[in-house]
Formats: structure tokens, sequence, C-alpha cells
């Protein structure tokens, strides 16, 4: 369970690091988009020496970033295998009723790559965003919305604290599963049903803890006299540098080359 | 049953920006019958090493042998080495999750595929070791206990297993000083009863000098000292230098001893400092 990477922060210093995280989020965003552009394996050039750069940049290697993919590996797989087998044109290779077509080998590999390009592109702004950061950096660009409604603040500070929350959450089930798995609790084998059985000794205690967390973190807020999001200052403001314009300009230059490999060859 | 731990090294995550090293080089051996007390600061190591005791842990490199066993080979039943050796984790109060006292004390004995009337014969005794009355007390949620009865509770439920070594992370961590007493005692004559190995992990060196046969100090994943209480008091400026006190009372011994007055100064409780105490005033009262 400790082995997921996605969502998780690396803390460091770098030239990624620093940028504002609006500015982080907005190009996060603007990637995906791009990424939807391209139409051939050329054009994912762009999107490749992007990340291979911002990585360099932020000193998080790409072999800890692909670690990101494991728990998707699923996923990514059943994408290759349906396009493979579903695409009609050519037959190159026949499996019983199933053809592989060569079209279906294309497809499927450009489908792969968009999905890891996808995966990756998004790890690196959480590995490189604190979750405090990235909420502030959500709230300051959803405050424009909250004229038509949308609970800004709110929104931020139950992401705030579901994110603060996630790693000691964890640490309790681990905790939880080896007292139990001291008395002779089995989580890992079994029937379906057995096994759904097994996680209640873990779930009671998970949920009790839980509700009691949120009594108390309510309780140290109220006592503190938090009351949502008006008036309220901040001790770190989010400020854009001249690292942030650079991005956005190479940013602008990924999105003219994605532009270009589909629009111009 | 004996416990040796040889060349235990565990580090956290490897390969990741977050590896750790918990255990570094650890050699222990646990005889049967011994009350240790496993001591030292919050991130010395201690609990990592004790879940390697029943295998909740892999080991990085090294051996854990239980009862001539080496537990990390394939094809050993941990469910065994798990009723053998009963872990009791720190706030064992939150592990608690039936409706009634009597089903969750249950819920060892019946994994380990016991007879209906074999378990509560089980849950009956592990209730009184506790020093809480079955009767009264089976049909009560766990959640509507005081702090200290659910924790009693809690050890009852890993005692129902009959462990033959039985190992405790901060048993009165959050406890109240009668309630730590009590604990404390109840360990004490749980032993005798019993006569079972029992492991005392605590950070506070006066709980257990007065209680404890020997004692192992972690420091930063090593085991820096072992030995009986009077050997491992004897360095008391290696102790200090990595931030553990000696029992209060021996520090009264030992300001005695430098004023010039003929005491002993390996005692740990204040029982025995009262005795030598006395013996030395009245000896001084004959000259």
């Amino acid at each position: 369970m400790r082995e997921i990477t996605i969502g998780q922060y690396i803390p460091g210093n770098s030239a990624i690091h620093r940028l504002d995280p609006r500015t982080k989020i907005i190009i996060t965003f603007a990637f995906m988009v791009l990424l939807f552009v391209i139409d051939d394996f050329a054009g994912y050039a762009f999107p490749i020496i992007f990340i291979a750069i911002a990585s360099l940049l932020s000193g998080i290697s790409v072999k800890y970033m692909l670690r990101g993919l494991r728990p998707l590996i699923v996923i990514i797989m059943l994408t290759f295998v349906l396009n493979l087998f579903m695409v009609k044109g050519r037959v190159i290779y026949e499996v019983g009723p199933l053809n592989v077509t060569y079209e279906g080998l294309y497809q499927g590999a450009f489908m792969v790559l968009r999905l890891v390009l996808l995966i990756v592109g998004t790890s690196l702004l959480t590995l490189t965003t604190s979750p405090i950061t990235l909420t502030d950096g959500i709230e300051s660009l959803l405050k424009p919305f909250s004229k038509v409604g949308v609970p800004a603040h709110e929104l931020a500070m139950m992401m705030t604290i579901a994110l603060r929350f996630i790693p000691t959450l964890m640490e309790e089930t681990d905790k939880i599963m080896k007292a139990q798995m001291a008395r002779g609790a089995d989580f890992s084998s079994g029937n379906m049903v057995k096994r759904a059985q097994s996680l209640v000794p873990l779930l009671v205690p998970l949920f009790i803890s839980a509700f009691r967390r949120a009594d108390d973190l309510a309780m140290a807020m109220e006592s503190r006299c938090y009351r949502g999001g008006e008036n309220r200052t901040r001790m770190k403001t989010l400020k854009m540098t001249r690292g942030d314009v650079f991005a956005f300009v190479a940013t602008g230059f990924l999105a003219a080359g994605c532009l270009a490999s589909r629009f111009l060859w | 049953m004996s416990i040796v731990v040889k060349n235990l090294t565990h580090i956290y995550m490897p390969g990741t920006p977050f590896e750790s090293v918990a255990l570094m080089d650890v050699n222990w051996i646990i005889e049967d019958g011994e009350f240790w007390g496993l001591i030292g600061h919050t991130g010395s190591g201690k609990s990592t090493l004790i879940q390697h005791l029943n295998g909740l842990l892999k080991p990085t490199s090294g051996e854990i042998i239980v009862d001539g066993v080496n537990i990390n080979e394939r094809g050993v039943n941990l469910r065994e080495i798990r009723q053998k050796v009963g872990l009791v984790f720190q706030y064992p109060e939150h592990q608690l999750f039936e409706e009634t006292v009597e089903k969750d004390v249950a819920f060892g004995p019946k994994n380990l595929g016991l007879p209906e009337d074999e378990v509560t014969e089980r849950v009956r005794e592990a209730l009184d070791l506790v020093g809480l009355k079955y009767d009264e007390i089976k049909e009560r949620s766990p959640f509507e206990l005081s702090g200290g009865q659910m924790r009693r509770v809690a050890i009852a439920g890993v005692l129902a297993m009959r462990p033959k070594v039985l190992i405790l992370d901060e048993p009165t961590v959050g406890l109240d000083p009668r309630g730590r007493d009590e604990i404390l005692g109840q360990i004490v004559r749980l032993r005798e009863r019993q006569n079972i190995t029992v492991i005392l992990v605590s950070h506070s060196m006066e709980d257990i000098a007065k209680i404890v046969d020997k004692i192992a100090v972690m420091h930063r994943g090593r085991m820096v000292e072992s030995g009986t209480p009077k050997q491992v008091f004897k360095n008391r400026e290696a102790l200090a230098s990595i931030g553990l006190d000696i029992p209060q009372v021996t520090h009264l011994m030992i300001k005695l001893k430098d004023k010039g007055k003929n005491v002993a100064t390996d005692v740990f409780t204040v029982e025995e400092a009262e005795a030598e105490i006395l013996r030395a005033a009245r000896g001084m009262g004959h000259a």
C-alpha cells in the first residue's frame, strides 16, 4: 500500500517546486488538453521533451515517476488489448475469432503512450507541489466562481483536510491490520465472502478513529474561532515570479508544437 | 520458549527518496521465562524490532529464530508463531471492534479454530487475568467502558491466545498513575501465574527498572546496551548521552554516596531505597 507514488509529494526546492501552484495547475490542464490534440506518434516528441526538461529541473527521476504507473497497469494493459482486437483493418495475426490488425496495433500503442504521458504529466504536479500549496492554488483559481455560488474556500478546506489525513489513515490502517493479524486474523485468503467478512475487524476501528479525529479537529478549529473564508488572510500569499513566466512561455512552445503537428503536417 | 535475533537489519521503503534505516545489525537473545524491558526514545526502532518477533515485518537482512525455527523461511505457519508470540500494540483499545466484550476477546481464539467451550473458557480466563469479572462485563459493549478498562479488554484479547511470549508496546501510555500501576502490577502477577516470557517496551526507565530482570536499550536503530538493570545502569554517562535517565531513586542513592554516606547505588525501587538507607543509618548509629 505504501508503494503508491501517485499523489505523493516529494519535498524539494527545485525550480519546478518553487513555481506558483496556480501556474502548475494551469499548465497541467493545458498539457492534458494538448495531449488530446496530437494525432500521430511524431507529435508526441513535444510533450516527451517537455516532461524530460521538467523532470530534469525538478530533480525527480523519470524512473520514480514511472512507478506511479504500477497501480494503473491493469487499465493500461486493458486499453492496449481492447484496441489491439477491436480496431478493424489489415489483419496481421489471427487468434481464434479475434483478429489482430495493423491499425489496432498502431492505435493500441498510441493510446498507451497517451495514457502514460497523461499519468506522468499529472503526477509531476503532485510530486512537486505540497498538498497544502496545491489546495491554496485551487482555492485561488476557483475564487472568481464564488460569485456564482461555488464555495471555493470550503471546497479547498475540505480538500486540505482530506489530503492531510490520507497518510494518517494509511498508518492507522496498517497498525490496526497488524494488531488483528497478531490475534490470528487473515486478510488475504479465502473466498470473496470470507475476505469481505475479514474486513470488519479492520473497518470498524478505522471508522471509529476517523470519527474521533473529525470530532477533535472540529473542536480544535472552533476553539480557535475558525469560520469560513470571509476576511481571512494568509500566512503565505501566492505570488507569480519570473520562473512562472518562463514556464508559461515553455508551455506556449509546447502548444505551438502540438498544434503544428496536428494541423500543418 | 526462546527467541534469537541475529544480525537483524530493517530498511523502510528501500530505493525511494523516503528510504530510512529503522534497525541496524541488532542481536538479541531472549531466554525462556525472562522478563525483558526494551527501552529507547520514539523512533529508536523499538516498535519495528518487536514487530519482527512475530513475523509482522520481514527483515531486510538477518534472522529471527523462535523456538528453534527461522520464522521467515518458506512454509512456516505464521499464525502459529503469532499464537505463541502475543503482541499487544500501543493503544490496543483502538483495535476493539465487536459488539460485546466477550465477542471481542474471543476473536483471537476463534481464529485459532478452537471449539466453542474452549473459546469461552479462554475468554473467562483472559478477562480474569487482567482483573475484570467475566460475568459482569461479558455482555457490555467495549466502547462504553472507561479507557483503562478498554485497554485491559484489549490486552485480554491477546492473552486469550495463550501466548508463550507476551510483548507489550507501551502498555501504560496515556493512563493516569493509578491505571499505570494497575497494568504494571497485573503484568507482574500474570508472569508469576503463567510463567511466560515477557517483553515490556517503554521509554521510561522509571516504569520498568523495578520489575524487569533484564533491560535492552535501543538508540537510532541499534541495540546499544543489554543486560541486567545493574549492568545497564552502570553506564550512567552512556545512557545520559542518548537522553535516557536512570530512575530517580537511583539518582538519590548516588548523591547520598557522593556525600560520603555508605549506601549501595544499585537500588531501583523506593522500597529497596528505604531499606538501604535505614540499614546505612543504623550502621552509622552503631559506629
